[in-house]
């Protein structure tokens, strides 16, 4: 694509030079939070706003961190939601993709309607009678509550319904042929052909309930259940001294694990995320 | 008979989704409504029909129009700058700018991370006495500020986070919406002999009409829907001037427990939400139109 900026008259050296030096101002400032967190975190607390090279690294702030919270417990609950809720999200949403793509039945309008209400009327905003529900079910305070409202997922019934019907009507009556029912020809045919979106779904996902916040905080209140967006909070909110070394070092520890994901498969979750907004 | 058992295959397939759906959406938004006309169980005082006690309680309850006036000027102030940081990067990722790989990649990161972390980072940044700010205008000579402490600067300041974490985001819908781009189209401008910044406002600007409208509502969402930041950096003070819609019904709901009129005021949130979801369906309907 740099053919298009080449072709065009313009821009002369100087612009391109100034938009090269804007461009480089920006990403600094945006990433100019994250180098903070590094340096304060990596740091002893003297040196938290004191910019020396000579200042001493250690990993006493990250030590310290990891012993005053149960983080480990919490990222044992973090991974166990995040998994959960992908693969309930994985099965629900494929075969509810492949009726309203592939089958021809009465209501089938109505009910794709009733889907799509839900790309408005989020469970992040529900919290009042989710919370209610979750009571009457005697659910409160474990992880199936955190996940349950999410199982469903609209967005991904939509994305995958498109990506299913491009599947050619001919591989799918090839498959009915060799005998095979809805079922094995969804498995046999459309889920192969679909793993690009799959895999731009799941890293969406991963990384929307990794980062969940509001609805976790409400429906948990004890370390068993608590995901580490909850716990960061918790430990960073109950007095600490505002020792900022520890809690920088406890919020670099619980975003680690998808940062280095993210920074090890850039490409891939970029591509995802595109991928996931061209509907 | 062959036509009823592809049916009955069909609403098996959907039975799952459909029945989670329903618990987890349709049904809480319709009993939503229907507690917002009842009184909260306290004690042994059962609950009772209040008519539209609580709208009335809501439309005489200051803190819920400064919310309501607070959410936006949140969305007026962070999603036209947010959108037009997004187009500007994704603008100069896709050109021929050196370092485009690590560009990108700063752009993005924000998006990654959990808000409730960043705004933990952010919110050194904003701490009086020692948090970088202060050093820096210290430094320049520039009196001592609360950021946050003060009710003239402190929605300022979440929105500041706001556009940090979500320009990045916008960034990619734009950036795939270029790549996808023909060619040919600036091919035939060069040909005219059009300059960047009229091949952009002619033509690439409003090809990119869709993507737009797309983020926007997107961050009209968002705008109600993301409230992390507050619970960390301010919890909607000092004296309610960060407090947004979604703050204030978790307030209510939940550390004074009053559900029915945080019942009434989830219907105001739903309300515009739906708002949102018919201006979104006017456009697609529009565009169908245009093919």
């Amino acid at each position: 694509m740099s053919t298009t900026a080449t072709l065009l008259r313009g821009p002369r050296g100087g612009v391109l030079a100034l938009e090269t030096i804007g461009a480089w101002l920006l990403a600094l400032l945006w990433i100019l939070p994250l180098v903070y967190a590094f340096w304060t975190a990596f740091h002893p607390s003297e040196f938290s706003t004191r910019f020396v090279l000579s200042a001493p690294w250690t990993l006493d702030n990250f030590v310290k961190a990891w012993h005053a919270a149960p983080f480990a417990r919490y990222f044992v609950n973090t991974v166990a939601l995040v998994t959960m809720i992908l693969a309930a999200q994985l099965v629900l949403v494929t075969l509810a993709a492949y009726a309203f793509a592939r089958f021809d039945f009465p209501g089938r309008g109505v009910l794709f309607a009733l889907v799509l209400v839900q790309l408005m009327v989020m469970p992040d905003v529900l919290i009042v009678e989710n919370y209610r529900t979750m009571t009457f079910l005697g659910l409160k305070d474990t992880l199936l509550a955190i996940g349950l409202p999410y199982m469903a997922s609209a967005f991904g019934i939509f994305l995958l319904r498109q990506t299913f019907k491009t599947v050619p009507h001919e591989l799918d009556e090839a498959a009915r042929v060799e005998g095979c029912g809805p079922l094995a020809t969804l498995w046999k045919v459309y889920v192969p052909l679909a793993r690009p979106t799959y895999i731009a779904y799941a890293l969406v996902s991963i990384s929307y309930h990794w980062n969940n916040f509001l609805w976790p905080l409400i429906i948990t209140n004890s370390p068993e259940s608590r995901p580490v967006t909850v716990g960061l909070q918790v430990f960073s909110a109950t007095d600490q001294g505002i020792d900022w070394s520890i809690i920088t070092a406890a919020t670099l520890l619980s975003v680690a694990p998808l940062l280095v994901a993210f920074l090890l498969f850039q490409r891939q979750f970029v591509q995802s995320f595109m991928r996931a907004g061209i509907r | 008979m062959m036509q009823t058992r592809t049916w009955i295959t069909a609403w098996l397939l959907l039975l799952p989704a459909m029945a989670l759906l329903a618990l987890f959406t349709h049904y809480p938004a319709i009993a939503n409504l229907f507690h917002s006309f009842y009184s909260t169980p306290k004690g042994a005082r059962p609950v009772v029909f209040i008519g539209l006690d609580n709208y009335r309680n809501l439309v005489e309850d200051p803190i819920f129009w400064q919310a309501l006036r607070n959410n936006l000027i949140y969305a007026v102030g962070t999603i036209p700058l947010s959108i037009a940081l997004a187009l500007l990067m994704a603008v100069w990722v896709n050109g021929r700018i050196a370092g485009k790989g690590f560009l990108r990649l700063a752009y993005f990161t924000p998006t990654i991370l959990p808000m409730i972390a960043v705004a933990n980072i952010w919110l050194f940044f904003y701490t009086p006495e020692y948090g970088l700010i202060e050093q820096v205008s210290r430094s320049l000579g520039f009196p001592s500020h609360n950021w946050l402490g003060s009710q003239s600067t402190a929605l300022l300041c979440v929105m500041i986070v706001a556009v940090w974490k979500e320009a990045g985001f916008f960034m990619i819908f734009y950036l795939a919406a270029l790549q996808s781009m023909s060619p040919n189209l600036a091919e035939a401008a060069a040909i005219e002999g059009a300059s960047r910044w009229y091949y952009f406002r002619r033509v690439t600007f409003p090809l990119l009409m869709p993507v737009t409208l797309f983020v926007l509502v997107n961050a009209v969402i968002n705008a109600f829907r993301v409230v992390d930041h507050i619970v960390v950096m301010t919890r909607g003070g000092p004296d309610n001037a960060t407090e947004l819609l979604l703050y204030y019904i978790y307030e209510i709901g939940f550390r004074f427990w009053d559900s029915a009129y945080a019942a009434a005021l989830t219907m105001v949130l739903l309300v515009l939400l739906g708002l949102a979801a018919l201006a979104q369906f006017a456009f697609l309907e529009r565009r169908t139109h245009y093919r």
